[in-house]
């Protein structure tokens, strides 16, 4: 779970770069340029069987544990108070699994046609996320699930530091505290484009 | 000053019968402890001939780890630190109701009430929780300088009672901080190096086949440890895990 | 009866060494044939099981706790003692038996103090290895501290969990040997009778307390290490579950109970708060370094604390008796522990008790608190503090010394000791006396053995702080595992013990028929009324002080509470189940019997030593008054039911010590 975790942070930071030259009033020149340079890397391909395997790696893994956990917690508490526990610690599966969802649309919307079925030639893509955020439906949708991931992100970003053990006097608070902001800025990141581009493109 | 409480307690005949909760009302002194407390409900129960409420107790002084309720949803109740024995009733307010629950694990099944069986802890730390010194083979104690840092923080995770909260209040139902106490006490020091790799592969094997759950560090465990044990030592449990797996060619 | 107590010849310091060397052996071969049982597993116990595992033997371990880990052991605060004088400062394997002896009131056996004074060390080596966190030096080094009652720093701690430590090592110890194979553990079993063939002990009758069954165990000797009596009082520092019955089923079967009647109390334990309470909590003995015991002097004050109208802090000082400072100057508020105790409940006795129930003196901090404060202030530069800045920076002293034990007093009082002063009162916390036991720890019975609290053989009439650790680690680790092949060297060709033979069905049907017996009273009282009743006699008439008059009279209520507990007491449940209250009640019946026993003992000493005082054996100053020429022996009682109990003895000779007053004042 860390290790597909940290991945897959790592290609957040990737994504939301490109994603954000969106904003910028060129036309989608940047992002044109970008998107060509991804799709043309021998490198990236490679990156990205890697990335696909991590996602599901990432999921079934969840699952798993999410049954062989509910297993071990016998019969369920008429109280039940977690103290320390965070709503993100406690609901990664549910977080995870909206998250899930979001993901199987965001990807129907732009992954399927750019590499499944090539009905999105790479040049029509800049025109097609503007239009598909010009709906306000999936502008709500995009942001609310962008929600979701900063409290996956909350929890999973320092957890996974602590699950490799590594954990040290010194710098954990550090991990702690880029861990809130990461998980507060790329999902913001993520939700402004859809926003800005409803109302100012 | 005197206080009265309806107590909502966890009833059940044995381990295969299905338990419900039971009402009672108790009449008692702030000053007392919380087994006090049942001791006077268990006395009434006696009195009138019913069966008493079945729970695990000893010392009373918060060390033997016997003790352990799960107390309005918190395992050893509302106080930070401190086991159910060492919890007085001035915690409480009057005409307060207080929900009494046995741990809940799969692998701490209840033998009575609010009694359950611990002995999987047993069986994991004799997977490997120990040194392999015989009686009379020991070099002088002094052989062996060892930090007073080290010493400390290998103390911290040897406080560690076995009463088995971490478990309960873990959503998964996990053993890693009594595992992770038990590797970290004794990996930290030099004595315990020799055989660390070994001992903390073979421990979580057994933690695992006693049917615990898996950490996702939501860290419930540390909030109810009564000896406050941080996780910190699952992350060194953790650390040592890839260690053994990946980096030691011993198979234990 | 004759005791022997099989102590080698040759000069003091040889004993054991030459006994050691000469010892008969059991071959490795024959180790695997024999069986042993170990009832307990504190720290003798699962050290002994371990430790004889280790060698080869088949082991069997009994507990009535669900863990071996849970035994009583663990709550010992302080530390155990050791002669190793890593201080440098003249500590001595001579020392240690000195102190011991001489701490035990002259009532203990010169060569068995000496041999746990010479085996100490290795106690301190056998920890280390196992990994007990001993504090340590800035070095890296073993650290010690003092503890009262000597002038030399031999105690090793690990903070204040010193007991619970060195039990993990002996419980984990025990793991080890579980895991492979050598030991059998049997938690939730519990001994309810002792099984003697031929006049030999082999083996033991349990009861699976999950399942009420009763279970017959058998094997070539049975090692008993089943802690002390201190619950006969109700209250005390024991653990709830701690008991007598295994010690008591085996004088049943007749084992000799030597000096039943010394037991330790303890001077700082917090007072009970009402008739509710369970047991009572022990305060660190070091608090005395730092705290001054007084109570007000006038009785009006007295009444307006009660009351709640005037609080202990406003009282002056002209209005405080000090009267450790008073009436033993030289050693003041640090005179050893049944001094102290004797002297709060003389000034409680006289109506100067401060809480409701009048029974509790003031432990002050507030002199420290001060005295530190200035001197903290000195330190860090602070010309003329005003008085807060001196409070806070001497409670920080004070927190950094005995926080935990702060702490642990507000939580159980709802008391901030920092601001108002402590209340203690003196409580039951460990028997001296035990299973009558020779040099090699066997009993009267043959093939019967007893170590650590059970039995009685090192602390004479008074045990020094930090010397119960030593003593049951001592047994387990090193003594027991050779002492018990004089016995074994005999049993090779003895084959496995059948548990069908009929001494097993009979001591089974016999347990069965008092468990029955027990359930089917079917009176109007529960166990706990019988037991808090028996404590409460025990504890004014075979208590703190003790009379002629008193016991005689304690012993008559004792034998009627007896048969009214037979008459009316009610057990809920059945026997063929779990059944905690079934388990009690077998465990206060046998107190009722024990307790009649040390009535007897505590009357037939006509002296007052150590923890035994007797109100007509005193000075004139109210001190204790020993009778060397008369009872310098061991009293080693033989219960007969339905009669009284037989008193054996057993004399002491001290051959390397001379016999003095001890003087405090």
């Amino acid at each position: 779970m860390s290790l597909t975790g940290l991945f897959l942070i790592l290609f957040l930071i990737v994504h939301l770069t490109i994603n954000f030259t969106v904003v910028f009033n060129d036309d989608g020149m940047l992002f044109g340029e970008l998107v060509h340079m991804m799709e043309s890397s021998p490198l990236i391909k490679v990156i990205s069987y890697v990335l696909y395997l991590s996602i599901l790696l990432h999921i079934i893994q969840a699952y798993l544990l999410y049954l062989q956990n509910r297993k071990a917690k016998g019969q369920k508490y008429k109280i039940s108070t977690r103290a320390n526990a965070t709503f993100a610690s406690k609901n990664m599966t549910l977080l995870g699994s909206l998250i899930l969802i979001f993901l199987i649309i965001h990807l129907l919307d732009f992954f399927y046609g750019l590499k499944i079925s090539h009905t999105l030639p790479e040049e029509a893509l800049y025109d097609e996320v503007i239009h598909v955020y010009k709906k306000p439906g999936y502008v709500v949708l995009y942001t609310v699930s962008m929600i979701f991931l900063a409290l996956h992100l909350s929890q999973g970003f320092q957890s996974a530091f602590q699950t490799l053990g590594l954990n040290h006097r010194k710098y954990t608070p550090i991990i702690k505290f880029l861990g809130l902001v990461y998980s507060i800025i790329i999902p913001l990141g993520f939700a402004i484009i859809p926003v800005y581009v409803y109302f100012f493109k | 000053m005197h206080m009265k409480l309806t107590l909502k307690i966890w009833r059940q005949e044995d381990k295969d019968s299905k338990g419900k909760f039971e009402s009672y009302e108790v009449k008692i002194n702030e000053h007392m402890s919380f087994l006090e407390m049942l001791d006077v409900l268990n006395q009434e129960l006696i009195e009138l001939k019913k069966d008493p409420v079945a729970f695990e107790h000893d010392c009373r002084e918060g060390i033997c780890g016997a003790c352990g309720l799960v107390i309005n949803g918190r395992p050893h109740g509302p106080l930070q630190g401190t086991t159910t024995c060492q919890l007085h009733m001035r915690h409480f307010k009057d005409g307060q109701t207080v929900w009494i629950e046995p741990y809940r694990a799969k692998a701490f099944p209840v033998i009575k009430d609010l009694v359950v069986d611990r002995s999987s802890f047993d069986r994991i730390v004799q997977a490997g929780g120990f040194i392999s010194v015989g009686t009379g083979q020991a070099p002088d104690g002094n052989t062996i300088p060892i930090e007073s840092d080290v010493v400390e923080k290998s103390m911290d995770a040897a406080a560690c009672i076995g009463c088995g909260s971490c478990v309960a209040a873990c959503p998964n139902g996990a053993a890693m901080l009594f595992t992770a106490a038990k590797v970290s006490h004794l990996g930290l020091l030099p004595q315990g190096k020799i055989e660390h790799h070994g001992r903390v592969a073979t421990m979580v094997r057994q933690m695992d086949k006693e049917g615990f759950g898996n950490c996702s560090n939501i860290y419930a465990c540390e909030a109810e440890c009564p000896k406050e044990i941080s996780v910190d030592t699952i992350a060194y449990l953790n650390r040592s895990y890839f260690g053994s797996t990946f980096m030691s060619d011993l198979s234990p | 009866m004759y005791l022997d107590a099989n102590i080698p010849e040759g000069p003091l310091e040889e004993k054991w060494i030459n006994y050691r060397s000469k010892m008969n052996l059991v071959a490795p071969n024959n180790k695997r044939r024999i069986n042993i049982i170990v009832v307990g597993s504190g720290l003798a116990g699962a050290s002994a099981a371990a430790t004889l595992g280790e060698l080869g033997y088949n082991v069997k371990c009994f507990t009535f706790h669900d863990s071996a880990r849970r035994a009583h052991s663990i709550a010992a605060q302080g530390g155990i003692n050791a002669a190793k004088n890593y201080q440098n400062d003249g500590d001595s394997v001579y020392r240690l038996f000195y102190d011991t002896i001489k701490g035990g009131d002259y009532r203990s056996r010169e060569a068995n103090v000496y041999r746990l004074a010479e085996v100490s060390t290795e106690i301190i080596d056998q920890c280390v290895a196992q990994g007990v966190p001993f504090a340590r030096e800035y070095g890296g080094l073993l650290a010690n501290r003092s503890f009262g009652g000597v002038q030399v720093s031999r105690t090793f701690y690990a903070r204040g969990q010193t007991g619970q430590q060195l039990l993990l090592g002996a419980y984990q110890a025990l793991a080890r040997q579980t895991s492979l194979g050598t030991v059998q553990m049997y938690p939730r079993h519990e001994m309810l009778d002792l099984v003697v063939i031929d006049g030999k002990a082999r083996g033991i009758i349990a009861r699976n307390l999950l399942t009420g069954a009763l279970e017959r165990h058998a094997a070539h000797c049975v090692v008993m290490a089943t802690g002390g009596y201190g619950n006969v009082y109700y209250l005390s520092t024991n653990a709830m579950g701690c008991n007598v019955t295994a010690a008591w089923r085996a004088v049943k079967r007749g084992a000799l109970m030597a000096n039943p009647c010394y037991v330790q109390i303890h001077p700082t334990c917090i007072p009970v708060s009402g008739d509710y309470q369970s047991k009572l909590t022990l305060m660190s003995e070091s608090l005395r370094n730092d705290g001054r015991v007084w109570v007000p002097k006038k009785k009006e004050d007295v009444e307006a604390i009660r009351n709640g109208q005037l609080k202990p802090t406003q009282l002056s000082e002209e209005d405080r008796d000090y009267f450790l400072e008073r009436r033993y100057p030289a050693f003041g508020n640090l005179v050893p522990r049944d001094v102290a105790s004797r002297a709060s409940k003389a000034m409680c006795d006289e109506g100067h008790g401060v809480n409701i129930s009048g029974l509790a003196v003031y432990l002050d901090f507030a002199d420290a608190i001060k005295r530190y404060g200035q001197s903290e202030a000195g330190s860090r530069g602070i010309s003329s503090p005003d008085e807060d800045t001196i409070m806070r920076l001497g409670e920080g002293v004070i927190e950094k010394r005995y926080g935990n034990l702060f702490e642990m007093y507000e939580k159980i009082t709802g008391e901030d000791p920092y601001k108002t002063p402590m209340k203690i009162y003196p409580a039951i916390h460990y028997t001296m006396g035990g299973l009558w036991v020779d040099y090699n720890l066997e009993t009267n019975i043959p093939g019967l053995f007893a170590l650590g609290e059970c039995n009685f053989s090192d602390h004479g009439a008074n045990r020094l702080g930090a010397s119960a650790l030593m003593q049951g680690l001592a047994d387990g680790y090193f003594i027991i595992p050779y002492t018990i092949g004089q016995f074994l060297s005999g049993e090779i060709r003895t084959p496995a013990i059948d548990p069908d033979l009929s001494e097993f069905k009979e001591a089974e049907r016999d347990t069965r028929t008092r468990l029955e017996r027990l359930m089917n009273v079917n009176g109007s009282q529960s166990v706990e009324s019988f037991h808090r009743r028996l404590g409460l006699t025990m504890w004014d008439f075979c208590g703190m002080s003790r009379s002629a008059e008193g016991l005689t009279n304690a012993k008559e209520v004792v034998r009627s509470l007896r048969d009214e507990f037979w008459n009316d007491v009610y057990v809920p449940g059945k026997s063929d189940q779990f059944n905690p209250e079934l388990e009690k009640a077998a465990r206060v019946a046998d107190f009722m019997e024990l307790g009649e026993m040390m009535i007897e003992d505590a009357k037939h000493r006509e002296e007052s030593c150590g923890g035994h005082f007797r109100e007509e054996y005193q000075t004139g100053e109210g001190e204790a008054l020993r009778n060397d020429d008369d009872f310098a022996y061991v009293a080693a009682w033989q219960w007969l039911d339905g009669k009284d109990s037989i008193l054996h003895k057993e004399a002491l000779h001290f051959d390397n010590v001379e016999l003095k007053t001890r003087s405090y004042k």
